[in-house]
């Protein structure tokens, strides 16, 4: 699946015009903090408490401005909009919209599954919460969860769009199971219908998926249910669709090289955070997919300078050739403030090109051979 | 004949417009945590929410009332987060849950801070029912944090259980002491302090004057650290029978355990609620299963803390319970 020859390779998202014979895809993980007046249009829609549901407020809503549904839909195309332009403007290679109409990665999915239900909000910390929601039935595939973002975003965007998907594995875990016999059969249903929507993907076009499974790093034993999870994941999928799968946070010596028999095309680390103290973890035995490296910090609020950060993707190259790499952020960037998070993206791109430009010239050796699954 | 006493191990949700209001009034980031010196309009929303818990818990029916533990923003590692000698600094995994609590580190002694007994004379007066006391275990607590302060793990261990129990000892009259130890089955003692664990329990138990329970969950102990536990100065062990069943119950039968016993049979991270029938069915098997026991109380509880669950789940649990063991016995 990493051969230069296949199909889902990643010259297919080669921008026309490629400044450098090299190519290191950038791109990022996904989330990206709201505007502000989006904030706002979503009070005005729920009715003005947002920690309340809609429905739980109805003795208010008289004394609200009118803020109806197609207004809120508006507001929700216009961010889509801004932030997928926003990231065209940083200068990333495969854009994706901040995921500006989702308000949660467990809850936005659970909301248009059949067989959840929602009891009301549970602690993560202090006083952050979430509809942690309840699966009572067996899950349905109802009405489609991404396609009406997809559409909106391809079509606004001039370059190639990724579709994030929370995996059914952490869907499954985040959720309170009151239905299944165990963990594993409800992912594994889950996992149907993630394919079912990704089909629905890509009749509309998309060509690369990206799959979040961040709850694989709090139970690590669980990688072989994520692996079985990945095979109904990609079923009937057509090759040249990219499927990527994204890991945060955790002890990757616990899933690794484990995880080298998925069936995807690239995983998506976050590895900048610590440091890299986790990379030689990947060195042995040899990455065989393409690896998406995170090279700026999600959870810092300091912009890394293009030598940071191109020194950072030199650490990508100790792991893998240029010809597997792709650069990311560690992890969805909606914690940052807006204009840091613009300028991590920003400053990403330009390590990158400045990189390959030096791959160009023959100033940067490379270490790590190219590996193959089928060597 | 066993005595059948309906509770919960405390560390209630909060009521839903308290996670709201307190969220206005204290905010999202760590250092928004309760430190032990909250403004008057949070300590008024607390007791508040406060009442609430008590109600919901004399409503269900159940054997004892706990304060709720709503102010333990760091769950377990509340008694030491709001400690002048103790640092807060990120935010760490919560075991092998979605949920975080500031890493606490002690850098000076741990003399007396009172906080947790302040909670229950505020319970105190808010109910005539017999009434609980929660604490994290000695194990549990040193094990979620760090000692930055005391020369080594065995006297860290000590330390800790010297300060729960200047701690207990203040304490209000209470029924029960409740010593939460889910430490003692996510990452057991290692050698070096597995022979101090009955010492530093026994120090805690022996600063009240109530029966004294210390519940593990999350699986089962392994036998060594269950034989460990056996040597404490206390009157129930819990069983977390959700999590684990035949592990816990080949403890009970291989080993035997305290005179009375706490058996976690309802689910305290799952919203499916249990038929209360069903739930009478299992203390019943349990004690058909255990062969040589002959317990004087048997304490039907949750496995867990309660704050993982939406609210109106965590009163139906407390429903459920309470009608478990309010259920006629069943004649065999």
């Amino acid at each position: 699946m990493t051969d230069d020859a296949a199909p889902n390779a990643k010259d297919q998202f080669r921008p026309a015009g490629h400044e450098n014979e090299h190519f290191l895809m950038t791109t990022v993980v996904g989330s990206y903090p709201k505007p502000k007046w989006l904030d706002r249009a979503r009070e005005l829609y729920q009715g003005g408490d947002t920690t309340k549901p809609r429905e739980h407020q109805g003795e208010h809503a008289e004394e609200l401005p009118d803020f109806d549904e197609d207004a809120w839909a508006e507001a929700k195309d216009d961010a889509s909009r801004l932030i997928t332009n926003e990231h065209e403007r940083a200068g990333l290679d495969v854009v994706v919209d901040g995921e500006m109409r989702r308000n949660e990665m467990v809850e936005f999915f659970a909301h248009r599954i059949d067989g959840y239900e929602f009891n009301g909000p549970v602690k993560v910390w202090g006083h952050n919460y979430f509809d942690k929601p309840s699966v009572v039935s067996e899950v349905e595939y109802d009405e489609t969860w991404l396609v009406d973002e997809y559409e909106f975003t391809a079509d606004v965007a001039e370059r190639p769009v990724k579709v994030p998907i929370t995996g059914p594995y952490t869907l499954a875990n985040w959720s309170f199971n009151e239905a299944y016999d165990d963990l594993e059969s409800l992912a594994v249903d889950l996992a149907d219908l993630v394919n079912e929507e990704i089909g629905k993907l890509v009749d509309a076009g998309a060509r690369y998926i990206q799959i979040d499974e961040p709850a694989l790093a709090t139970t690590p034993d669980d990688h072989a249910i994520v692996g079985e999870c990945l095979e109904h994941i990609v079923d009937e999928i057509p090759e040249d669709v990219r499927v990527g799968l994204h890991v945060c946070y955790g002890d990757y010596s616990r899933i690794y090289p484990e995880i080298l028999e998925y069936p995807v095309d690239e995983f998506d680390l976050e590895l900048c955070n610590d440091d890299y103290q986790q990379l030689d973890v990947f060195k042995d035995p040899a990455f065989t997919a393409d690896l998406a490296l995170g090279v700026v910090d999600a959870h810092v609020a300091e912009v890394e300078t293009v030598e940071e950060i191109k020194a950072n993707i030199r650490k990508g190259l100790e792991v893998v050739p240029p010809e597997q790499l792709v650069v990311s952020p560690d992890c969805g960037l909606k914690l940052l403030p807006r204009e840091v998070a613009y300028e991590k993206m920003a400053n990403l791109v330009t390590a990158a090109r400045e990189v390959e430009a030096d791959l160009d010239a023959g100033e940067i050796t490379v270490d790590a051979a190219p590996a193959s699954a089928d060597d | 004949m066993t005595e059948l006493v309906a509770t919960t191990p405390g560390l209630f949700p909060l009521p839903d417009w308290a996670k709201s209001d307190l969220s206005d009034l204290k905010g999202h980031q760590k250092e928004d945590l309760v430190d032990g010196d909250e403004a008057d309009a949070v300590r008024d929303a607390y007791a508040t929410a406060r009442g609430e818990v008590v109600d919901a818990q004399t409503a269900a029916g159940l054997d004892r009332v706990v304060e709720g533990q709503l102010r333990w923003d760091d769950m377990l590692a509340h008694p030491l987060t709001v400690h002048d000698s103790v640092e807060t600094r990120g935010i760490v995994r919560y075991y092998d849950n979605n949920n975080f609590y500031r890493e606490p580190v002690v850098q000076d002694d741990l003399d007396f801070s009172g906080d947790v007994a302040g909670e229950l004379d505020a319970l105190a007066d808010l109910t005539d029912d017999p009434t609980q006391a929660v604490l994290p275990g000695p194990y549990s607590l040193a094990d979620l944090a760090t000692n930055e302060h005391y020369e080594g793990s065995r006297e860290f261990l000590h330390a800790i259980a010297e300060f729960l129990a200047g701690e207990a000892d203040a304490f209000p009259a209470v029924e029960t002491l409740y010593l939460l130890e889910p430490s003692l089955v996510e990452n057991p003692p290692a050698d070096d302090v597995a022979d101090d664990l009955a010492d530093a329990v026994t120090t805690v138990a022996d600063a009240v004057d109530a029966e004294v329970v210390v519940q593990p969950y999350w699986g089962a102990l392994d036998e060594k650290t269950h034989a460990h536990l056996l040597d404490a100065d206390v009157d129930a062990i819990g069983y977390d029978f959700v999590a684990n069943h035949e592990e816990n119950l080949y403890n009970i039968n291989e080993y035997g355990t305290t005179s009375d016993v706490s058996l976690g049979l309802v689910d305290g991270q799952n919203t499916l609620v249990e038929d209360p029938e069903v739930v009478r069915e299992r203390v019943d098997w349990v004690h058909e299963q255990a062969v040589s026991a002959d317990f004087d109380t048997t304490y039907v509880t949750t496995n867990t803390e309660l704050f993982y669950l939406p609210y109106r789940k965590y009163e139906a649990k407390l429903t459920a319970l309470a009608d478990a063991v309010a259920r006629p016995e069943v004649e065999a």
